[in-house]
């Protein structure tokens, strides 16, 4: 048993990141700080694989290392952390991309690096500050916490092409709008549950067995559709994916690895953790709208991914789409209907599932993205063409990803994807017929744009000496870049071909929540 | 002769009469030999004075004939005041050695400033909250015109004099319907007045007395319509003296409003609904107000007077919401007592660091905040840590703040007002990280850096400090607050 585990995920980055501002300045200190912040952000990683493979118990549904503190006694305010089946395959994660982040951007990131890699720590501890919280006062300002890390690293850091401060206000502002609603909606619920002798609650545990407004349905609605938007926004969910493309774009390539990894996961992440068990009601009765925004996000998504000729912002957009299938899945699972609850089940896995994988497969495609464009200065798709011959180990890693990001069998995506629909096919048969279109174009944007454009076609052996002369120089990809890919490929292959290994921890606790909800 | 009990309960203000004659005093007498030293006797002072008011802690009394209330409310203020005394002094020394040789007296001004905010605190009496009042804003006119080769702190002051006059003026004709209606000048007996009677145009009266004595305290707190000084009067007044001015009379005017708002009004049970969506008005005015203009600021000065506007909307927020039954721990009032505090270090911290910048280059621009963290990396993180609690962005006391203001509305029932509040907020963020972005991502022309004497560091790491400490741990804050509420119930 490791006292403190939590606690400490939390505050070990918060710690490097102090100890980053720290280190002296001098010749070697932005080197110093590299490898600092690197060798610092395994001690987080190797914890939390401690904790998942050996002390967590896949098959036990309730909240484990919990810990559990008063922090603000007059408004009942705990210190509350504990993980479960689905939030610590998510914190996991965040360890993982936050090293192959620090771990790439210590060779890339050449301009204020102290000040990256500050932020960059910062982030994690918002990051699974989010995840293992269980008290949603202390939820939300881990929720906020992220945000300025992510705003600097995007405008700081990113291209100057691609308007990186409009970017970083516009994703700050969008996600604060849903947060502060977000905020009205914890604080009603607070009151809601108070009575004139106890105080109310913010535990989200205590929260889903009480059902604040239980019996009127019109607040219980505004609270669910205020909390509902901060989610939307930060998945995003269509309409509001607009800021989504811009700051993935803009941010630099580690920032988007994290930004489609982890930052999205905590708006699905809290569709599962706040929505369905504290709102089953609500979420019911608007099952079809949120499972038709999936469909739209899905679809729509994907062709404006088709469309695209800057390969960053396909991805960007194929991210909309993938994150699509989430909110299908866990509205599949809600639904009302005649399915069992092996069925529903069987999304919600699926949604998690997904969840797991997209940061897998689209945070290894981000770095895939930056690596060509460190070498071409362009992302431009048509510019490219015949790089699978002149760089074989590129060539594989790109096909290897695009692969799994399209739903090939045998690799991550095509077991989520699967059973989001197997899911779904179930409780909305129609909508997820539709759906499937998402994958037909998902399959076209990857093979038709990316793997066409980038690594098949010919060579143009003679613009691309031309282009020497402006510092362009293909080469294939360098040691630390495939270390840095390596994790990722191998996840999304284990996945593909076993996923029991994480499948049986998500199943637990998919059956208690739906068990909860579902008569 | 009043009687050692009696001088006991006023000590804080005892203390700071006798500092600030004193001071006015030494001035005279060796002038420019001790300007130096006389800051470091007005901080004695106002750290006695703050010492003074922290022992009174608990006390609970009516002085001169009920005229003066000296109960925990008050004493909230007695306490916020020196602090805000304290911090101004440190912030000006610097400011003022640079450009005036008359610096004794800026602290004789500043020490009465501070006994005027205490008075306002304790007044319970119509004729007392008049004087006092007048108290605060000739001190504030002179402060603001300090310079006086200064050609905008001269226009500063005349036309915060000219706006300070009339609104005065609408308010003592408000306090003299109230001394009508009631024939006493004493809160408790208007209150009294107005529960016996049965007259419904006592009512009508009342509420356009009350209407006219808003005037005068929202001049002093800046609220929609009577804010318009306040741009102007911020922008020229010597920095410190618009940082005191952004949070000292705004809190006491707060002080005021409340204390006049919850003795004398539950007496009238009709009032309510006309007084209620009067302040809900204000309130969004304010706040909508403030922070669209503020959007379109170049000058930081401008920018943060623009701020400190919406900001009281926020706190009007809990004073539309008041509701002190019931062991809810959103009871509006301890809301805005919570968000005058934490204001009070967040808005000077954010002025501490306009100083520090002003005071090495004069720069008060914000598109030459340029490179800011190159050349000053401290205050550049730290105008971040500001702005996030001005903005009401965890983890901060602004949130804190905020998060109480908000709770009480809801707990009342103003969803679009709560709405319309957090999304206020939202837009704030637009200009305040509009600072952020020119310190962080543009490239400065010049990348000297810039020294920041000792006394601002220490007043920016205090502050900061006290910042992120009532976020992590605002328990005694809150503890504060929920006593300081007792004189009223």
């Amino acid at each position: 048993m490791v006292p403190f585990a939590l606690s400490l995920l939390v505050l070990l980055p918060l710690v490097g990141a102090a100890i980053v501002l720290l280190i002296p300045k001098g010749q070697k200190s932005d080197s110093l700080i590299k490898w600092f912040a690197v060798v610092w952000s395994v001690i987080p990683l190797l914890l939390a694989s401690y904790l998942w493979f050996v002390l967590f118990d896949p098959n036990a549904s309730k909240m484990q290392f919990e810990e559990a503190y008063l922090w603000i006694s007059s408004i009942n305010v705990r210190y509350h952390v504990g993980v479960d089946g689905l939030s610590m395959p998510l914190v996991w994660l965040t360890t993982l991309l936050t090293v192959l982040g620090l771990f790439y951007s210590s060779y890339v990131i050449h301009e204020r690096a102290r000040e990256f890699f500050f932020m960059f720590l910062l982030l994690e501890t918002g990051m699974i500050g989010v995840f293992v919280s269980l008290d949603f006062f202390l939820f939300y300002v881990f929720w906020e916490l992220g945000l300025v890390p992510m705003y600097f690293l995007i405008a700081i850091w990113g291209h100057a092409e691609d308007r990186p401060q409009y970017s970083a206000i516009k994703f700050f502002l969008y996600t604060l709008v849903g947060s502060v609603l977000m905020l009205l909606a914890i604080i009603a619920m607070y009151i809601n549950t108070s009575t004139a002798t106890t105080p109310g609650t913010f535990d989200l545990i205590e929260l889903a067995t009480k059902r604040p407004f239980a019996n009127d349905f019109v607040f219980a609605s505004l609270a669910f559709w205020g909390i509902f938007l901060a989610f939307a926004i930060k998945v995003p969910l269509f309409p509001f994916h607009t800021w989504l493309p811009d700051a993935h774009t803009a941010a630099p390539t580690a920032g988007s690895v994290i930004l489609a990894g982890i930052l999205l996961k905590l708006g699905t992440y809290g569709f599962v953790r706040v929505l369905v068990p504290i709102f089953p009601q609500v979420f019911q009765a608007n099952v079809l709208p949120i499972a038709i925004l999936a469909t739209i996000s899905i679809v729509y998504g994907a062709l404006v991914a088709m469309a695209q000729t800057d390969f960053k912002r396909l991805i960007a957009y194929s991210s909309v789409n993938h994150m699509g299938y989430v909110i299908l899945g866990v509205a599949a699972a809600v639904a009302i209907g005649g399915a069992n609850l092996t069925d529903r089940a069987i999304a919600l896995n699926g949604a998690m599932l997904q969840m797991f994988n997209h940061g897998v497969i689209t945070g290894a495609l981000f770095f895939i993205v930056g690596i060509l464009y460190e070498r071409a200065h362009t992302r431009d798709l048509k510019s490219f063409g015949g790089l699978g011959a002149k760089t074989p180990v590129y060539g594989a890693i790109l096909l290897t990803a695009s692969f799994a990001s399209l739903g090939l069998p045998g690799l991550a995506g095509f077991i989520s994807e699967f059973m989001v629909f197997r899911g779904a096919f179930a409780t909305l048969p129609l909508i997820a017929t539709i759906c499937v279109l998402g994958i037909v174009f998902g399959a076209a944007m990857m093979l038709w744009k990316v793997i066409q454009n980038v690594l098949l076609g010919v060579f143009d052996e003679k613009r691309w000496a031309e282009q020497e002369k402006h510092g362009v120089k293909l080469y294939d990809m360098t040691r630390f870049e495939v270390i840095t890919l390596a994790p990722l490929l191998f996840l999304m292959v284990l996945i593909g071909v076993y996923p029991s290994v994480i499948l049986n921890t998500l199943n637990t606790i998919s059956v208690a929540i739906l068990g909860q909800i579902v008569k | 002769m009043p009687d050692a009990q009696t001088l006991w309960l006023i000590s804080p203000e005892l203390v700071l009469a006798i500092f600030g004659l004193a001071i006015l005093l030494f001035a005279i007498i060796w002038r420019e030999r001790v300007y130096g030293a006389l800051a470091w006797v007005a901080l004695v002072g106002l750290a006695l004075a703050l010492a003074a008011a922290v022992n009174l802690w608990g006390a609970h009394a009516r002085l001169f004939a009920g005229m003066y209330a000296v109960d925990m409310f008050a004493l909230f203020f007695k306490i916020v005041a020196p602090i805000a005394g304290i911090l101004v002094v440190l912030i000006s020394m610097d400011y003022l050695r640079e450009r005036t040789r008359y610096r004794g007296e800026f602290f004789v001004l500043l020490t009465f400033a501070i006994l005027a905010m205490m008075m306002m605190a304790s007044s319970a009496n119509l004729l007392m909250i008049f004087l006092s009042i007048e108290f605060l804003s000739y001190m504030s006119y002179l402060l603001t015109g300090f310079l006086r080769e200064d050609r905008k702190s001269n226009e500063a002051a005349i036309k915060y004099l000219l706006y300070g006059a009339i609104t005065s003026a609408v308010m003592l004709y408000g306090l003299s319907l109230l001394y009508g209606i009631s024939g006493s000048l004493n809160l408790g007996d208007v209150a009294l007045t107005f529960s016996k009677s049965a007259d419904t145009s006592v009512q009508t009266l009342a509420l356009v007395a009350t209407a006219l004595v808003l005037a005068g305290l929202g001049f002093k707190i800046s609220l929609v319509p009577f804010h318009q000084w306040a741009p102007d009067a911020y922008e020229g007044a010597p920095t410190p003296v618009t940082a005191f001015l952004s949070v000292g009379p705004k809190a006491v005017g707060f002080a005021v409003l409340l204390r006049f708002t919850l003795t004398t009004l539950p007496g009238l049970p009709e009032f309510a609904n006309y007084w209620t969506p009067l302040l809900v008005i204000i309130s969004i005015a304010t706040m909508t107000l403030g922070n669209l203009v503020a959007l379109r600021q170049t000058n930081v000065k401008r920018l943060l007077a623009y701020s400190s506007i919406a900001q009281a909307g926020y706190m009007l927020i809990g004073l539309v919401a008041v509701n002190l039954g019931g062991s809810s721990p959103f009871s509006g009032l301890n809301g805005v007592l919570i968000y005058l505090f934490a204001y009070l270090f967040t808005n000077l911290g954010a002025f501490v660091c306009v100083i520090a910048i002003e005071n090495a280059t004069g720069i008060v621009e914000i598109p030459e905040y340029a490179g800011l963290v190159k050349r000053a990396p401290l205050v550049a993180a730290l105008f971040i840590v500001f702005f996030l609690s001005l903005a009401g962005i965890p983890p901060t006391a602004g949130f804190v703040g905020k998060f109480f203001v908000f709770g009480a509305a809801l707990r009342e029932g103003f969803l679009v007002l709560a709405a319309i509040g957090v999304l206020n907020s939202v837009i704030s963020v637009f200009y305040y990280f509009g600072v952020v972005r020119a310190a962080f991502f543009l490239e400065p022309k010049d990348t000297s850096p810039i020294r920041v004497a000792p006394l601002v560091t220490l007043s920016l790491v205090v502050t900061a400090a006290m910042v992120l400490l009532i976020a992590v741990y605002p328990e005694p804050l809150f503890n504060l607050a929920a006593w300081s509420m007792a004189m009223l119930k």
